[in-house]
């Protein structure tokens, strides 16, 4: 939901969890948003609940847990955290993007994973880009073919698609 | 006895040489994907879901009795010769099972887990077949009032009662009631959630809320941590088989497993962790070797796995005549029933018996071709597991975002997975457990439309909610259910992060 807490921070059993606020802020603020929400439905003439109770419900649950999850934070209860590789992360997410954009830009099945398996593997450490590019072309063919032409699930066509 | 002609009649269905064959599919991409590290049962459904899409629903649940216990016999072969558990309940499989492959006992150990398995699989079935038209009985008089309180005693259960905290369990339960909101309210027409966006109107698909947390979430998660640890396959030395005295000590662990899993499993509780640690700490107490223990003890590997698997059979005691999942592994069944238009309950027994008897018959079935294939065909499983890790999670992510991309290949789905993604790996990193969020999505609408049905037979009036015996009982079993964990602080101990 945020990035800094995507960041190397090691020191959170002890003391204010400033990350651990973070999340009960913004539990809060999805409260928020329900009531808001809520109001927009136009009420209803019928016997019982209509639409906009459970949201408020949830809301209600929601606050107590933001208050439950900030006096956790600042007592901090919290389980301690192990450092973590931003860099791995966020290459994920790159491939992702990368994903959607070519499948939202019409590049087919084929390119879009190719992309997301070969910033994966670099995320996992590997460095070999050109031999990850052809495994990951080769495997993704492959599912392309087994699921679209043998099973009939409908992947998205692009240009590679079209040569097969 | 009508259980008898049903299930004679399931047989018949199940024997069929295509269910046969669907119901192989099932056993093998099960193992397949379940031996997978860090893939538990629940994403191997999830995983496996887009691939049943085209067949007719008979079929389809058939292979998906087959993944099933397919993906939890490869959980148990990956905690054995990896030691990294796909799901907390095969914790205690981990512990001594890997001392086991260790010490060069590789073999045995996955020998006892399979016919363990198959043990607890197939007691534990024949209790599922033989229960569940009781329950059917009694589920039919259950007015809407009596159901929503039944879904309380399950959010509560799954959330709050045995997590680590119940604080950061609710949490969980209450973001995935805030994603069931999402989309169209089915009883007014009404959006809500919904902010324009046209693909929301649909509301939150459960598979791309369970791929994104398990699949998505995993992959992000081990990326950020690879740093901390290598992982170290055992090569299984030595014979497969069990001695006579393999067999001496474990045919009662076995049996103790199934009676520890089976009743827990089938309760609205939820969760195989409780039973596999009771077997554990059973075993442990009862054995004649107690020295072993911890050192790779066969009882310890024996008496969980049974354990595991009875309750795996348990839970779909009340999802199939409840329609209540208790687990992220019974969520995604339900989903995949969804997917037909099937709602499981005691209509659906009434209406469909060939589909409820032929999965009861199928699950004989995949438990049996499962001790059959799975034995001789170790050593290809310990292939899969030789797979870099690198190339291993980029397949998994390239085979988790073509389930999406098949079902609805647009930008605000796929955003929703990555979203989801996100949302998994910060879980992790905080410790909140992921399967109350599935759950709350899939149950949280169920709930609140049989609240509000009871609501306007009442003409409004919540008294009906107490005025119901059933109800009134369930809900203060929710009561005490929620409170109970913050007055004993001790029923914490058993960790519930099942992914």
């Amino acid at each position: 939901m945020t990035t800094d807490s995507a960041g190397p921070e090691t020191s959170a059993s002890r003391g204010v969890d400033k990350a651990a606020i973070v999340i009960a802020g913004l539990l809060a603020a999805v409260a928020l948003v329900l009531v808001y929400d809520a109001n927009q439905i136009p009420a209803t003439t019928m016997y019982g609940m209509g639409p906009q109770v459970m949201p408020v419900v949830i809301a209600i649950g929601l606050g107590i847990l933001a208050l439950a999850n900030l006096i956790d934070a600042v007592r901090g209860h919290l389980p301690a955290r192990e450092s973590a590789d931003p860099v791995a992360v966020l290459l994920i997410l790159a491939g992702l993007a990368l994903l959607i954009a070519i499948i939202g830009f019409g590049g087919g099945f084929i390119l879009a994973t190719t992309a997301l398996f070969v910033t994966t593997s670099a995320a996992f450490g590997r460095r070999a880009f050109v031999t990850d590019l052809i495994i990951g072309a080769v495997l993704t063919t492959v599912i392309y073919l087994a699921f679209d032409r043998l099973l009939t699930l409908s992947l998205p066509a692009g240009p590679l698609e079209r040569l097969l | 006895m009508d259980t008898f002609a049903a299930l004679a009649h399931g047989m018949a269905i199940a024997v069929q040489p295509m269910n046969l064959l669907y119901a192989l599919i099932g056993v093998f991409l099960g193992t397949a994907v379940g031996v997978l590290p860090g893939i538990g049962p629940a994403l191997t459904v999830a995983l496996l879901l887009p691939v049943t899409y085209k067949l007719d629903p008979g079929g389809s649940l058939i292979m998906f009795a087959g993944i099933y216990y397919g993906g939890m016999y490869g959980g148990s072969t990956t905690a054995i010769l990896i030691n990294t558990p796909g799901e907390s309940a095969s914790m205690a499989t981990a512990l001594e099972g890997n001392k086991m492959a260790k010490a060069g006992r590789g073999g045995p150990a996955l020998a006892t887990a399979a016919i363990g398995s198959f043990v607890a699989g197939t007691i534990a079935t024949i209790g599922l077949a033989f229960l569940s038209p009781y329950l059917v009985d009694i589920a039919v008089r259950f007015g809407p009032e009596d159901y929503f309180a039944l879904m309380c005693v399950a959010f509560i259960t799954v959330s709050a009662t045995f997590g680590d905290s119940p604080v950061r369990g609710l949490t969980s339960l209450f973001i995935g009631l805030t994603l069931g909101l999402i989309g169209i309210d089915k009883l007014t027409g009404q959006a809500r959630l919904a902010f324009g966006v046209p693909e929301l109107l649909d509301g939150v698909e459960v598979t791309t809320l369970a791929v994104g947390l398990f699949a998505v979430g995993e992959a992000l998660y081990v990326a950020s941590r690879r740093h901390h640890s290598e992982e170290k396959i055992e090569a299984i030395k030595g014979s497969l088989w069990m001695t006579r005295e393999d067999w001496k000590r474990s045919w009662k662990p076995w049996l103790r497993g199934t009676a520890f899993g089976f009743p827990i499993g089938a309760l609205p509780a939820g969760g195989a962790e409780i039973p596999t640690f009771l077997s554990y700490s059973t075993e442990r107490r009862l054995t004649k070797y107690p020295e072993q223990f911890g050192k790779g003890a066969i009882e310890g590997v024996a008496g969980p796995e049974a354990a595991n698997n009875a309750s795996a059979a348990g839970t779909l005691v009340p999802l199939l005549t409840l329609g209540l999942p208790t687990s992220a592994t019974a969520a995604m069944m339900l989903a995949g029933f969804q997917q037909y238009g099937l709602n499981p309950g005691p209509l659906l027994f009434a209406e469909r018996p060939d589909l409820v008897w032929g999965l009861i018959a199928s699950l004989f079935i995949a438990n049996t071709m499962l001790l059959v294939l799975n034995l001789p065909l170790v050593g290809l499983w310990v292939k899969l597991l030789a797979i870099p890790t690198p190339w291993l999670y980029a397949g998994i992510l390239v085979f988790a975002t073509m389930g999406t991309i098949a079902a609805k290949p647009s930008v605000v789905e796929l955003s929703m997975l990555a979203g989801f993604g996100v949302l998994g790996f910060l879980m992790r990193r905080f410790d909140f457990p992921i399967a109350p969020v599935v759950v709350g999505l899939i149950l949280g609408p169920i709930a609140e439309s049989q609240l509000r049905r009871a609501l306007a037979i009442s003409l409004g009036d919540p008294m009906t909610l107490l005025q119901s015996p059933i109800s009134a009982t369930l809900l203060a079993v929710a009561l005490i259910a929620l409170v109970a964990p913050f007055a004993l602080k001790g029923l914490g101990r058993f960790k519930a992060n099942e992914d």
